[in-house]
């Protein structure tokens, strides 16, 4: 039973965490069809920069996640303007995309590789365990929850409470239409594509943490993850794509407690029932025409 | 006339470059690059997870060598023969369509691997060993072979109404379907070939490795090199997939052994590249089958920028 409880414990906070390495890739998603298979790899340079700000450095690892959004920014603006709009001429974009981002992700590895090496890179643990009900949970698991939380917030306020976000979620349900009721496609676009990258870089040093370490190719496998989370938790729907990484968590972290050796294949095994059961994901009422 | 050329230069590899080793993968890559060729050119579907059929082919091929001791040409069969029964059990993911079929077979590549890896049947943790079938040479022989029919079946599949019906639902399902096309099955049977030659593929692959663990059949890279070769050669023709897996494999020979992270970072900007400049892939550069060559296309261009007349007429 403690067992139990720890494992739902511990699947809640990291799946808070998931949550947060999902929106990003859930807005380039959502509003371009772009299929950033790059992801993994932006939140696994955000991870070493805060690797190296604490070895050459010796600062907090977590200063990484305030210097990783204005570089990320920047790099997001100038791979849209070299990438997207010639991306968006192909008859297929979204195939297209998907082997672009491949190969951006090709080159984020081995330039990760060619920097870091190919051996696990790990930061100190940030303090001592927390203790909920009496069983005690690493400090770093509860300090990426707790700061999921508000950026899942600051998310939600972009997309919910400006007119930009107004202006991506009316490009989110129908382009033509927007753009014919005035929005500017360009700049919604742009700044989408730039904001999901800083989330994507920002989640990076927890990850850190959370993977027990990373590599060059830990991205891979963390970008299939965040599409896992997305799709369980319905496209363009920031509250779904939290609740789709908890409930990620949790499947996760229960086979962690009772079958360790099926952990890897929870993901895939998630994803597959998901897009062909439920396609439109368990919180939309969008059905994706397949 | 291409075929016969490139069975030719595939039959004298040893005499150029005697390294078997590397010829019969060469093929084996070949075999793959054209499955997806069959899918993605052909379809437009995408199988990120292509790796899984290959993997089928292997393990189907090497437990059926272990359990049954079947001869060599019996488990190229079988390897096949299991790769079109996990195609057959993967089917209804070609109701997705995008990125959501790409990502559904990565899925279903990386659920079966974890299968074979855990289970005791198949030796997930120790290792498969195979008896000797084939020599080297007799191996590379027989890949050849499996390449020229490969390449014979491509030819006949473009080529015939079944390519025709293919490119019809690539180009729009709905109207294809109106005209009279069973998309489903059309569909089914282009993706169920495609699974056959990753397994003939695999079991290739099982005899000339012989000793192996579940990590190397089911490795990602591969599904991603045998599509980067077959889009870097151009897909939707014949010799451009073999084109683009002699031209890439060579170069992963030349420096990817040594220093991986060169070779990625080369086939990632090589990627980047072809998608942005040159999507139909090296055989574009020179001009497919009826397809003006893309240099072509841009001269006319060119002119009628300038009120010249095009071939359609006479340009504004």
């Amino acid at each position: 039973m403690r067992l139990f409880e720890y494992a739902l414990i511990s699947g809640v906070l990291y799946g808070l965490f998931y949550g947060f390495i999902g929106v990003g890739l859930n807005l380039l998603f959502g509003v371009m069809r772009l299929v950033n298979l790059a992801h993994g790899d932006l939140v696994v340079w955000g991870g070493y920069l805060a690797y190296s700000l604490t070895t050459s450095a010796h600062v907090n690892p977590l200063w990484a996640i305030p210097i990783s959004i204005p570089l990320a920014l920047v790099a997001g603006f100038l791979l849209y303007v070299l990438t997207v709009p010639r991306l968006r001429r192909s008859p297929d974009t979204e195939t297209s995309s998907l082997i672009l981002f491949f190969g951006v992700s090709q080159v984020l590895e081995a330039l990760a590789t060619m920097k870091y090496g190919t051996n696990q890179v790990t930061l100190p643990e940030l303090g001592n365990p927390v203790t909920i009900f009496g069983q005690q949970y690493a400090a770093s698991l509860v300090a990426s929850a707790a700061l999921a939380v508000p950026a899942l917030a600051l998310f939600y306020l972009y997309l919910y409470r400006t007119r930009l976000g107004l202006a991506t979620r009316a490009v989110m349900a129908n382009e033509e239409e927007a753009t014919a009721s005035g929005v500017r496609i360009r700049l919604v676009a742009t700044s989408a594509f730039m904001i999901g990258l800083a989330f994507a870089a920002a989640a990076g040093p927890l990850a850190t943490f959370m993977l027990g370490g990373i590599n060059p190719t830990t991205g891979g496998g963390l970008t299939i993850t965040a599409f896992t989370i997305i799709i369980i938790g319905s496209l363009g729907n920031p509250a779904g794509t939290a609740a789709g990484g908890v409930l990620y968590g949790l499947a996760s972290s229960l086979t962690q407690a009772y079958a360790t050796a099926w952990t890897g294949m929870v993901p895939y095994a998630l994803l597959l029932v998901v897009v062909l059961v439920r396609p439109s994901g368990l919180f939309g009422r969008r059905v994706r025409v397949a | 006339m291409p075929l016969a050329l490139v069975v030719a230069v595939l039959a004298s590899g040893p005499a150029l470059y005697n390294n078997l080793a590397f010829l019969t993968t060469l093929a084996i890559y070949i075999l793959l690059a054209q499955g997806v060729n069959v899918v993605y050119g052909f379809t437009g579907y995408l199988p990120f997870g292509y790796v899984g059929f290959f993997g089928a082919g292997i393990y189907g091929s090497s437990l059926a060598i272990t359990y049954w001791h079947v001869g060599g040409y019996a488990a190229i069969g079988l390897g096949a023969a299991t790769s079109i029964i996990a195609g057959l059990i993967l089917s209804p993911l070609l109701r997705l369509s995008g990125a959501y079929f790409a990502l559904a077979t990565l899925a279903a590549s990386q659920a079966l691997y974890f299968i074979v890896a855990n289970e005791s049947w198949t030796f997930g943790e120790s290792g498969m060993s195979l008896p000797l079938l084939f020599s080297p040479t007799a191996l590379y022989a027989i890949s050849v072979v499996a390449v020229a029919l490969t390449l014979i079946v491509i030819l006949l599949v473009r080529d015939s109404h079944f390519g025709l019906s293919l490119r019809a639902i690539r180009s729009d399902p709905v109207s294809a379907a109106m005209a009279g096309v069973n998309v489903v099955r059309t569909r089914t049977l282009a993706w169920l070939l495609s699974a056959a030659l990753a397994g003939v593929a695999g079991a290739l692959w099982a005899m000339m490795t012989s000793a192996f663990y579940a990590e190397t059949p089911f490795d990602l890279t591969i599904s991603v090199y045998a599509i980067v070769f077959a889009l870097f050669g151009g897909v939707r023709t014949v010799i451009g997939p073999v084109l683009g897996t002699i031209v890439l494999y060579s170069l992963y020979q030349y420096i990817g052994i040594s220093n991986p992270q060169y070779f990625e970072l080369i086939y990632g900007l090589l990627i980047v590249l072809l998608v942005l400049f040159l999507p139909g892939g090296l055989t574009s550069l020179v001009g497919g089958r009826g397809d003006r060559p893309a240099w072509w296309n841009w001269v006319l261009r060119r002119r009628s920028a300038h009120g010249d007349l095009t071939p359609e007429g006479r340009s504004s």
